[in-house]
């Protein structure tokens, strides 16, 4: 089943704090998914870059002996790796000890940093971005947005999941959001199943790029990479995914100034628009979007194959 | 086939689709109501009896407990204040009732009802009205998708536009939509009517057994084994008299409405030898 939301606010600044909002929503849509919950939300550029990765699953912990040696370790050959390519790492934060952000500054090549930093067994990036937060764990999205702090994050825009897994394990390397990888500041949640997964997977790993899981949520967000490292815009891209896309979906994606929303031709997935004068949201059920407000309001369903792109 | 009752319904052209096949043509008759359509927990009720609940911290279990207690306790016009698009509200009501919704509604809304005239205002998620038996179910707002799936009768009227497949699996009763249909609408449809007064999204009334679409705007295309059928003045007659009911007009008169059928080549299985069945499919 799983639950997809997304929130933009048009003019009000970066003041607004979407990271409450977004865990009201998400919350709301708990029953369509209890496994794990994610967030892609956008704030403040401050001239750096931030990383977020993790360099262990959190069912790991419990696994093995010597684990929290591991993690030690991991985190160390990160260090060292970013420095060995030039990259200066200026913040340093971690929920938890398995899931680290980093601010850096870095003018090389981002796609080398990914991965030589993912060469390292364990770890993997979740994001990669100069305004892009991407988080996501195991629980509810109460219980990940007071795990990472999320209910004071201020910023314009932000997408999330709620997930129900069916294709892939409980775990966060299969939570969504996606990053498109290698693209700075972009990333997908989507609601469905892609039935031609394996044949697109394996056509665009014959193109250099790499997959971090086994979701076929996944495939969205790189074939969305892909096509806006070919010069296409977002809602070309999305468009050209509707066709490309074999299966039911309704996904969302978001860039640094952009969210976009793309429903199959069948109108499988459900998917509920709110369109005010200064935010748009969107959402699984009309339920998650009345959370934030307490009068009535006007919203609609988009249409079979129908691709939607706001600008924020 | 069953001789035909001629009433008033028959009078105004409700019976006029001579079903033929296995189906059997059952109507209602009022001397078999006592002892075939008593339902348990259905309720005896005076609409003069008013009552509003405010549902704004309460869970859609106990709205509908809530309003089962006032019909039990003879309110026959209620009002659900906050509803705040909660699914599965408003559920399996079997008696007479005035029923008002003062905002949206989630997922499943009246579902399963038989006999009571709601009025929503506000949106509704989807799958409203599913099952419906008799009654009505207005909604001032737009509809998702599966509005009016296997309604068996009543009127489901939506002023705005609805999502994918309304009205898949119609077994009877009338869907009026004001606005546009998405893809599959009328999809499996066995009987009844729907009337779409904008345009219809594609493959629209795919594999309909029997039943009669009317599309007001621009349809994207046919499903398989919808065929487009001649407008009558009886049809002329109906539509007008029933879209004047709900206060619904169409962007260019109901004589210039498009009708749409099924072409029975699909619905009846058994005359086809198996390698006919994989031709028509």
């Amino acid at each position: 089943m799983c639950g997809i939301a997304g929130i933009i606010h048009k003019n009000a600044g970066k003041d607004v704090n979407i990271g409450e909002q977004m865990t009201s929503m998400l919350q709301a849509l708990k029953h369509r998914g209890p496994d794990s919950t994610g967030y892609a939300m956008y704030g403040d550029d401050n001239g750096n870059q931030v990383i977020r990765f993790k360099v262990a699953e959190a069912a790991d912990l419990e696994g093995s002996f010597d684990i929290h040696a591991e993690i030690e370790g991991r985190i160390k050959l990160v260090n060292s790796r970013l420095k060995d390519l030039g990259a200066k790492v200026v913040k340093k934060d971690s929920a938890t000890e398995y899931s680290h952000r980093y601010e850096i500054q870095f003018s090389g090549d981002m796609k080398k940093l990914a991965d030589f930093v993912e060469d390292i067994e364990g770890v993997e990036i979740l994001s990669i971005g100069n305004s892009l937060e991407l988080i996501k764990d195991l629980g509810d999205a109460t219980v990940v947005s007071e795990q990472y702090g999320l209910n004071d994050f201020n910023g314009t825009h932000g997408i999330g999941h709620t997930r129900m897994a069916t294709e892939s394990d409980v775990d966060i390397r299969s939570a969504h959001p996606y990053w498109a990888y290698p693209f700075s500041d972009v990333a997908v949640v989507h609601n469905g199943q892609l039935t031609n997964y394996w044949t697109n997977r394996r056509a665009l790993e014959l193109k250099g790029h790499r997959f971090s899981s086994n979701c076929d949520s996944e495939l969205i967000a790189v074939y969305i990479a892909d096509r806006m490292n070919q010069g296409q815009d977002l809602e070309t891209a999305m468009k050209d995914s509707v066709e490309y896309l074999d299966g039911v979906f309704t996904y969302l994606v978001a860039t640094k100034d952009q969210l976009g929303m793309a429903k199959d031709v069948m109108a499988a997935k459900p998917m509920v628009v709110y369109e005010g004068d200064d935010m748009i949201a969107l959402a699984s059920e009309e339920v998650a979007i009345r959370t934030l407000f307490d009068h009535h309001i006007d919203t609609f369903d988009p249409y079979h194959g129908e691709v939607k792109v706001w600008q924020n | 086939m069953a001789k035909l009752k001629q009433d008033k319904s028959h009078e105004m052209g409700l019976h006029q689709e001579q079903l033929k096949g296995k189906t059997q043509q059952r109507f209602f008759s009022v001397d078999e109501s006592e002892k075939n359509l008593t339902y348990f927990h259905s309720f005896d009720v005076d609409t003069s009896k008013s009552a509003t609940i405010d549902a704004l911290d309460m869970t859609p279990r106990e709205i509908n407990r809530e309003i089962r207690e006032l019909m039990e306790s003879g309110v026959g016009d209620i009002t659900v204040d906050n509803p705040m698009s909660r699914h599965g509200v408003g559920v399996g009501i079997l008696n007479r009732l005035n029923l008002t919704f003062s905002d949206s509604l989630g997922y499943f809304g009246c579902g399963l009802i038989d006999g009571p005239n709601v009025h929503i205002k506000g949106r509704v998620g989807w799958s409203c009205a599913e099952n419906m038996m008799a009654g009505t179910v207005v909604i001032d707002g737009n509809a998702g998708s599966t509005f009016g799936a296997a309604i068996r009768g009543g009127d489901l009227v939506c002023r705005g536009s609805v999502g994918a497949r309304t009205g898949i699996d119609q077994k009877g009763g009338t869907i009026i939509v004001g606005g546009k249909t998405g893809a599959f609408s009328g999809f499996m449809m066995q009987r009844g009517r729907m009337i779409i007064c904008g345009d219809a999204g594609m493959n629209l009334g795919d594999s309909m057994y029997d039943g009669t679409i009317y599309v007001g705007g621009e349809v994207e295309d046919l499903g398989v084994d919808c065929v487009p059928g001649e407008m009558t003045e009886l049809d002329v007659r109906y539509l007008s008299s029933k879209l004047e009911m709900y206060g619904i007009k169409t962007p260019n008169g109901v004589e210039k409405m498009n009708k749409y059928v099924s072409g029975k080549q699909l619905w009846n299985y058994d005359n086809l030898e198996p390698s006919e069945k994989k031709l028509v499919l």
